[in-house]
C-alpha cells in the first residue's frame, strides 16, 4: 500500500448555535430547581415513570435471551458506525434507485433550509408530521412558520404539546408531565373544533384528537417524519408507533419528506429483526409496537408520488471521532434511560434545556454541541448506573458521563489562566493523598476541628447544599489508621 | 488466609469503625488482615468529578500499594468498582498501558466485603448476633457496578436476633453520587427524601448497605430529621456477636445526633 497524502480537514463540525433545541437557557441545577417545586409535575412523572418501568419489566422478562438481544443489538450498531461513510453512500444509491432523492444536511440550518424549500415547491402551506426527535432538534417547526408554513404535529402527545405551546419533556412521551386534567384545559382552549362539553377521559380525550386530525390528515398534500431505522443494502426507511398517525403520514400525502438522523442506518434487513424486538420492550413495555411501517423509495399509484430523504449530521460526526462517547450514536431513542433514571424521573425533560433529555440527553446533546455549551449536563446524574442496566443497546452511560466530566475539566483548563476553586481544590487534595505523611496529618487537622464547637451545620458554599438538608458526620476521636498502628502491626511500605 | 485490607479514605477518617469491624471480623474467621500504610485514597471522586489527570496519581500510588497482594478486601462496594471499573480507564486515558495492565491485575484481586466472604471464604453465617430490626440498603455500586447479588441479605439473614425486613424501592439511587451531592443539592435532596420515606416505612431501627458514603448520606438525613433510625454499615452488624461485644453501635453517628451509645452487642 502506498501511504496516501493527507489533508486534515479539521475537527467536525459541532450542531451550530442559535438554531434547533440542543441547548438550554440555564445551567442543568438551576432549572432542575424549579422543576423539583412543582408537585403535579413530580406527581404526573412519578405516577408515569412508574408505571412504564412495570409494564416493560413484564415483558422483557418474558424473553429468555434478552441480554443475547442486548449483545446483538450493540454489536450490529457497534459494526454499523465503524463503517458508516459506505452505510450511507449505499443507503442513498438504493434510496435513489427507487425513486427517492437523498439530500445531506451538515447541520440544522442546512436541514430546514432544505425541507422548507421541498414544502415550497409543491406550493402547500401546511405539513402533517410524525413525532420525530430529529425536527424537534433542528428546530423544524420554527422553520417551516417562519416561511409561513404550518406544521400539525399528528401523534396525541406531540399535539397536546404543540396545542399548548409547550415542550416536549420525554423523548416517547412528549407530554409525560401532563395529566388529563391539564391536557383538556389544552384541548378546550387551541383546539380548533373542540367540543366544548369535553370530558377528562382517555378515551373522550383521545376522540377529540381523532376527530380534529383525521379531517388534517385527509386535507392536507405534505407530511414530515423521521425514521427509526434505515435498511443500507435495501433503501427502505422504518417508523415505529403505536397511535396509527404514522401510518397515516406515510401514506395518504402526495409527498413525503423524511429528515433522519446519519446513525440510524443498518447495513442490513436482517438487522432490524434485532431492533423491532428490542425496541418495543424497553420503549412503550409492549411485545409488538401496533405500527410498522416501512417504505422503499416510490411505488407508483401506491402511496406518496415524491420521496426525499434528508440525511442529518448536526454534529454526529463529531461524536463518532470521540472513542468513548461515540457509543451515545448507538441509541435507538426507546427513553428506558429515562424512565429509569432516578433524577429525570423528579426534575422532568424540560429541566435539561436540549430536546434529548434524561440519561442518554445528558451523554448526546454535549456531544452534539460541545460540551462546555452544555456543561452541566454531563454532571446532572448520581452515576447510578439504572440507565446502563435498562438500555437494549447496552449503552455505558456512566461511563460516558465520566469521560465528558473529564472533557469539561480539560477544556476549563485549557481556556483558563487561573483555575477554579474547585480544581485548585481538587488538585490540592490529590496531591494530599499521594504523600501519606501529610494525609495523616489532613486527618488529625480534620479531627482537631471537633473541637472547634457544634460542627453539622452550615457549611459555606458550595458544601451548604450538603448541610442543607443533612447533618454531617462527626469526625471520630481516632482514625483507623490510628487505631491500627496502636495494635502494632501496621505492613510498612513507601 | 492472608488478606489486604483497602479501607478507603472515607472508612478511615470518618466511619472507622466500619473498617475496624472488617478486621474483627475477618480475624474471628481465622484470617490474618494485613493493612498496608501507604494507601490512602482510590481517586474516585477526582475520577467522577473529572480530574483524572490527579486521580492519575492516586490511581498508582494504589496499584503500588496493593500489588504484593493476592487477595485485597473494602469494605465498600463503590471503591471496589472503581478499583475494578475504573482505574485502568484512567490508566488507558493517559496513554499508560502498563499501568493499565496491572491495575485491572489489583482490580481482579479486590473483593468487597460481602463478596469476600461468601465467594472466597466460602461463608454466609458468620457467627453474628445483632438484635435489631434491620432494613438493608443496595448501593447503587454494590449492586450495578460490582453486582453483589443478594450475597449481603444471604449473610444478614443468617445473623442471630436480626429482624430483617424490607426496602420498597430498594434499588433506588439515595441521591448520593459522590459530588452530584453538592452539585445537584436539591435533585439529591429530593432522592434522599423519597429514600427516606421508605426507610421509615419498613418500621426498621436500623438501615445497613455496604457503603459508608451512602450511609453518611441517608444518615445526614434521617439524623437531621430526628427520625430514631440509625445507620449502621453491614461489617459492624456481621462483626457484633452475642460475647465478642465489638460493634460500637451508632455507626454513623451525626453531629447533630447526640443520642448516647446504643447496642454494644453485650447482653445486659
Amino acid at each position: 500500500m502506498t501511504a496516501a497524502r493527507r489533508t486534515f480537514l479539521g475537527m467536525p463540525a459541532l450542531a451550530p448555535r442559535g438554531v434547533g433545541h440542543l441547548r438550554g437557557e440555564e445551567p442543568f441545577p438551576a432549572a432542575a430547581r424549579r422543576a423539583l417545586a412543582d408537585t403535579q409535575l413530580r406527581r404526573n412523572l412519578g405516577h408515569a415513570t412508574a408505571t412504564i418501568r412495570a409494564k416493560s419489566g413484564a415483558v422483557i422478562g418474558e424473553v429468555p435471551d434478552w441480554q443475547e438481544l442486548r449483545a446483538a443489538g450493540s454489536a450490529v450498531k457497534a459494526a454499523a458506525m465503524a463503517r458508516l461513510p459506505e452505510l450511507l453512500e449505499q443507503l442513498e444509491a438504493a434510496v435513489t434507485a427507487a425513486g427517492g432523492t437523498v439530500h445531506w444536511a451538515a447541520d440544522a440550518a442546512e436541514a430546514n433550509r432544505i425541507v422548507t424549500g421541498l414544502v415550497r415547491a409543491t406550493g402547500q402551506d401546511r405539513v402533517i408530521k410524525v413525532k420525530s426527535m430529529a425536527t424537534q432538534e433542528i428546530g423544524l417547526n420554527e422553520a417551516l412558520e417562519e416561511a409561513g408554513i404550518t406544521p400539525v404535529e399528528t401523534d396525541l402527545a406531540e399535539l397536546i404539546v404543540q396545542l399548548g405551546d409547550d415542550r416536549p419533556s420525554h423523548i416517547l412521551v412528549p407530554a409525560i408531565h401532563r395529566n388529563r386534567a391539564e391536557i383538556r384545559e389544552i384541548f378546550l382552549r387551541a383546539m380548533p373544533g373542540v367540543d366544548p362539553a369535553l370530558r377528562g377521559e382517555p378515551a373522550a380525550l383521545a376522540g377529540a384528537a381523532r376527530a380534529y386530525l383525521r379531517r388534517t390528515f385527509l386535507e392536507t398534500k405534505v407530511a414530515i417524519s423521521g425514521a427509526n431505522f434505515a435498511v443500507a443494502e435495501t433503501g427502505t426507511l422504518a417508523v415505529v408507533e403505536s397511535e396509527g398517525n404514522g401510518r397515516m403520514c406515510l401514506t395518504l400525502p402526495e409527498t413525503l419528506i423524511t429528515v433522519m438522523g446519519i446513525e440510524k442506518v443498518i447495513p442490513s434487513w436482517q438487522d432490524l429483526e434485532v431492533f423491532l424486538q428490542l425496541l418495543p420492550r424497553a420503549s412503550t413495555g409492549e411485545r409488538m409496537n401496533p405500527y410498522t411501517s416501512m417504505w422503499t423509495g416510490v411505488t407508483p399509484g401506491d402511496g406518496p408520488q415524491s420521496f426525499h430523504l434528508v440525511l442529518l449530521d448536526n454534529g454526529r460526526t463529531a461524536v463518532l471521532a470521540d472513542e468513548i462517547g461515540r457509543q451515545a450514536l448507538h441509541c435507538i431513542r426507546c427513553s428506558a434511560c429515562l424512565n429509569v433514571c432516578p433524577v429525570y424521573e423528579r426534575t422532568g425533560g424540560h429541566a435539561y434545556g436540549s430536546v434529548y433529555p434524561g440519561p442518554i440527553g445528558a451523554v448526546l446533546s454535549p456531544q452534539l454541541t460541545g460540551v462546555e455549551d452544555n456543561a452541566s449536563l454531563p454532571y446532572a446524574s448520581s452515576l447510578c448506573g439504572a440507565c446502563f442496566d435498562a438500555c437494549p443497546v447496552k449503552i455505558d452511560i456512566p461511563s460516558i458521563l465520566v469521560h465528558l466530566r473529564a472533557r469539561h475539566v480539560e477544556e476549563q483548563r485549557e481556556r483558563r489562566k487561573v483555575p477554579t476553586a474547585e480544581a485548585a481544590t481538587m488538585a490540592a487534595a490529590a496531591y494530599v493523598m499521594d504523600h501519606p505523611g501529610l494525609y495523616a496529618a489532613a486527618q488529625r487537622a480534620a479531627r482537631l476541628s471537633r473541637l472547634a464547637g457544634r460542627r453539622g451545620r452550615g457549611l459555606p458554599p458550595p458544601l451548604s447544599g450538603w448541610t442543607a438538608a443533612r447533618d454531617l458526620p462527626e469526625p471520630p476521636p481516632q482514625t483507623f489508621r490510628d487505631w491500627w498502628e496502636k495494635r502494632g502491626s501496621t505492613d510498612e511500605q513507601p | 488466609m492472608r488478606i489486604a485490607l483497602f479501607v478507603t479514605c472515607l472508612a478511615d477518617t470518618l466511619f472507622p469503625e466500619a473498617a475496624k469491624a472488617t478486621v474483627r471480623l475477618l480475624e474471628r474467621l481465622g484470617h490474618e488482615v494485613v493493612f498496608p500504610a501507604g494507601q490512602t485514597c482510590c481517586g474516585q471522586m477526582h475520577v467522577n468529578t473529572g480530574y483524572q489527570a490527579e486521580a492519575l496519581k492516586l490511581v498508582r500510588r494504589h496499584v503500588r500499594v496493593f500489588d504484593p497482594y493476592d487477595v485485597i478486601v473494602t469494605p465498600s462496594g463503590s471503591c471496589a468498582g472503581s478499583v475494578r471499573h475504573q482505574h485502568a480507564t484512567v490508566a488507558r486515558r493517559a496513554g499508560d498501558e502498563r499501568l493499565a495492565e496491572e491495575a485491572g491485575q489489583v482490580g481482579r484481586r479486590t473483593y468487597e466485603l460481602s463478596e469476600l466472604l461468601v465467594d472466597v471464604l466460602g461463608v454466609t453465617d458468620v457467627g453474628a448476633y445483632y438484635p435489631h430490626r434491620v432494613t438493608y440498603h443496595p448501593t447503587c455500586h454494590s449492586l450495578r457496578m460490582v453486582g453483589v447479588g443478594d450475597r449481603p441479605l444471604r449473610l444478614l439473614r443468617a445473623v442471630r436476633g436480626l429482624e430483617l425486613v424490607e426496602l420498597p424501592e430498594a434499588g433506588q439511587c439515595c441521591g448520593f453520587g459522590g459530588t452530584f451531592a453538592v452539585k445537584n443539592a436539591d435533585v439529591s435532596t429530593a432522592m434522599l427524601a423519597d429514600k427516606m420515606r421508605h426507610v421509615l416505612a419498613t418500621g426498621a431501627e436500623v438501615c445497613t448497605a455496604g457503603d459508608a458514603s451512602c450511609l453518611m448520606h441517608i444518615g445526614g438525613g434521617l439524623s437531621r430529621l430526628r427520625t430514631g433510625v440509625r445507620t449502621v454499615h453491614l461489617a459492624e452488624i456481621l462483626a457484633s456477636t452475642e460475647t465478642g461485644g465489638t460493634a460500637a453501635a451508632p455507626g454513623i453517628t451525626t453531629a447533630g445526633n447526640s443520642s448516647g451509645p446504643a447496642h454494644t452487642g453485650e447482653k445486659p
